[in-house]
């Protein structure tokens, strides 16, 4: 009888939430979730978001110099897929109920982060190259796994800015490939900027698993498919031949293959720099948030013309349906 | 003038006002007022870089001495530039990109329409895809200045100083030399001035509607298309070319 009395009752939307999440289903802007899973939500996609627009910063940066007119043309394009990336993922998050407004303020504001790879300068045109087949490889080694994340409209994001991603990993490796086969300067900025994102790049993907304040809850969740490490693994050993192949020297004293594992094993990241960075102390913190800033402020009489633009065409149309 | 050196000649005028004006776009990325605005002006960079890469690219085959587009890109000084002052001006507000644009693309449209008929299959092919192109930045900078003429008191104060300030180089766009005589009269070229009246049309069509005018001061600056630039052009292409002349003769 009890039996019969839950299932004309169905499954409270706590129990639903659990089934749809059991079952490895999506969860859709429409579906009951906990407080905590939305929150945990805006802000790992915020953050996300946040990045791509940050990251069109240090790119955007040799747009001007690029050596070549190819060159410049694919970076150009490049650097707007990221403010496409943005502006898709400010419409996934906005799907919980928070605004690309706000979200804005939290950004400026400080109190939302974005990737702090982002705070590193770009000294050389190799580092072009080395953002997009570093940083890059790492997001999509990231990216791949989160085309699984539970929230839907979040994974679908996810699959498509993939696909760019590998695109401009491929274009950042090219780079990378015809600096190793140059001239000897070409070489030294190929292997210099090798050497300055590679440790950069493995802690991006977050701190180790048993230091991760998130990785627990947010598994259990869906939200993240694989851990840090697990993901940081596959980056190096995709990584690894690729540096091989380029002739470049991966600045790794301990990096060794490990028959046993299967895998690279790779020496232990400065995460106290790491944090250091993550605390607004990195190399480019404050130029990167004054720069957007700045952006934000001086377009500011903009947005506001086109806002009392459209209200008066506005009441132009109601006074003439009146 | 023979035909060929009138050519090359023609198609670095064309070539470089594409090349100068997307070099000052490509600097605009991630500061403009919204991440669409990002997005738009990317797209109108794009183009034009790739208006300014065919354009180099045929006038170092005809040229026929071994050039190639970054070779005529990066290895001209000022003087050797031939595109119209209007290009070399600064981006300045949002108000200022948008009157430099409108400008460009109130030229562009009719000029790569008529090209699209030139007896050169060749330039024909590039203005007409050009012309698409040009077509989509002109509705795009007609809307702004529409929407910042008639926005706010503010928008509306610098979308008139912007007018102002680009007024002047508009001239350069349309002074012609013995180098389009010599193609105008083969069917190769477009005379710029035949579509002057098309221009003047759009402008004053667009001015008027976002209730803004054009300056009394007749004044006007040309000189572009002879290598007799303003100062700000030699600013400009040291960041262009700095690192390809620091590394000669490798790959990128």
């Amino acid at each position: 009888m009890e039996q019969s009395t839950v299932t004309a009752a169905g499954p409270t939307p706590a129990e639903r939430f659990d089934q749809l999440i059991a079952a490895g289903e999506k969860i859709e802007p429409r579906d009951w979730m906990p407080e905590a899973y939305r929150r945990t939500m805006i802000r790992q996609i915020a953050q996300h978001a946040h990045s791509e627009v940050i990251g069109q910063q240090p790119e955007g940066n040799w747009i001007t110099r690029a050596p070549s007119l190819r060159r410049k043309a694919i970076l150009v394009a490049k650097v707007q897929d990221e403010a496409g990336h943005g502006l898709y993922l400010y419409s996934a998050c906005e799907t919980l109920g928070i605004s690309r407004d706000e979200l804005n303020d939290l950004l400026h504001q400080g109190r939302q982060k974005y990737s702090s790879i982002f705070n590193y300068p770009t000294l050389s045109w190799a580092d072009v190259g080395a953002i997009g087949w570093l940083v890059d490889g790492a997001a999509i080694a990231n990216q791949v796994a989160l085309t699984r994340t539970s929230y839907g409209p979040y994974a679908r994001a996810m699959v498509r800015v993939c696909k760019e991603e590998s695109f401009h990993q491929r274009q950042g490796f090219e780079i990378m490939m015809t600096l190793a086969r140059g001239s000897e300067a070409q070489r030294e900025m190929a292997q210099d900027a090798l050497n300055r994102w590679w440790w950069p790049s493995l802690a991006m993907l977050g701190p180790p698993d048993e230091q991760s304040t998130h990785t627990e809850q947010s598994m259990q969740w869906g939200i993240k498919v694989e851990t840090n490490d697990e993901i940081r693994q596959k980056f190096v050993d995709q990584t690894v031949p690729q540096a091989q192949f380029l002739g470049l020297a991966v600045p790794d004293p301990a990096l060794a293959w490990n028959e046993e594992r299967g895998h690279w094993d790779f020496g232990e990241i400065d995460w106290d720099a790491f944090w250091e960075v993550v605390r607004g102390n990195g190399p480019c913190n404050r130029e990167r948030l004054a720069h957007k800033v700045k952006a934000w402020e001086d377009g500011a009489w903009v947005r506001e013309a086109a806002l009392a633009h459209a209200a008066k065409q506005e009441g132009r149309g109601l006074a003439a349906t009146a | 003038m023979s035909t060929s050196a009138a050519l090359f000649t023609y198609l670095l005028r064309l070539g470089d006002d594409n090349l100068v004006l997307g070099q000052q776009l490509g600097a605009l990325l991630s500061r403009m007022p919204e991440l669409e605005s990002d997005i738009a002006v990317a797209n109108v960079c794009l183009d034009h870089l790739g208006q300014a890469r065919n354009f180099l690219t045929y006038a170092a085959e005809v040229e026929g001495a071994g050039r190639d587009e970054d070779q005529l890109a990066m290895l001209r000084d000022e003087r050797g530039f031939r595109n119209a002052v209007l290009m070399e001006q600064p981006n300045g507000d949002f108000a200022h990109t948008m009157a430099r644009q409108l400008f460009v693309d109130a030229y562009q449209v009719p000029l790569y329409e008529g090209l699209s008929g030139s007896v050169d299959d060749r330039l024909a092919g590039i203005a007409e895809k050009a012309a698409k192109e040009a077509r989509y930045h002109l509705r795009h900078s007609c809307t702004w200045v529409v929407r910042l003429g008639g926005g706010t008191e503010e928008s509306h104060r610098r979308m008139q100083v912007a007018i102002d300030a680009m007024w002047p180089f508009t001239s350069d766009l349309f002074a012609a030399d013995e180098v389009e005589a010599a193609l105008v009269a083969d069917g190769l070229a477009v005379d710029p001035v035949s579509i002057r009246p098309r221009f003047d049309t759009a402008v004053n069509g667009v001015l008027a509607q976002a209730g803004l005018r054009l300056p009394e001061d007749p004044y006007q600056r040309i000189g572009g298309r002879q290598g007799l630039h303003t100062e700000l052009l030699g600013h400009l292409l040291p960041e262009l070319q700095a690192l390809y002349r620091a590394n000669p003769g490798v790959e990128w």
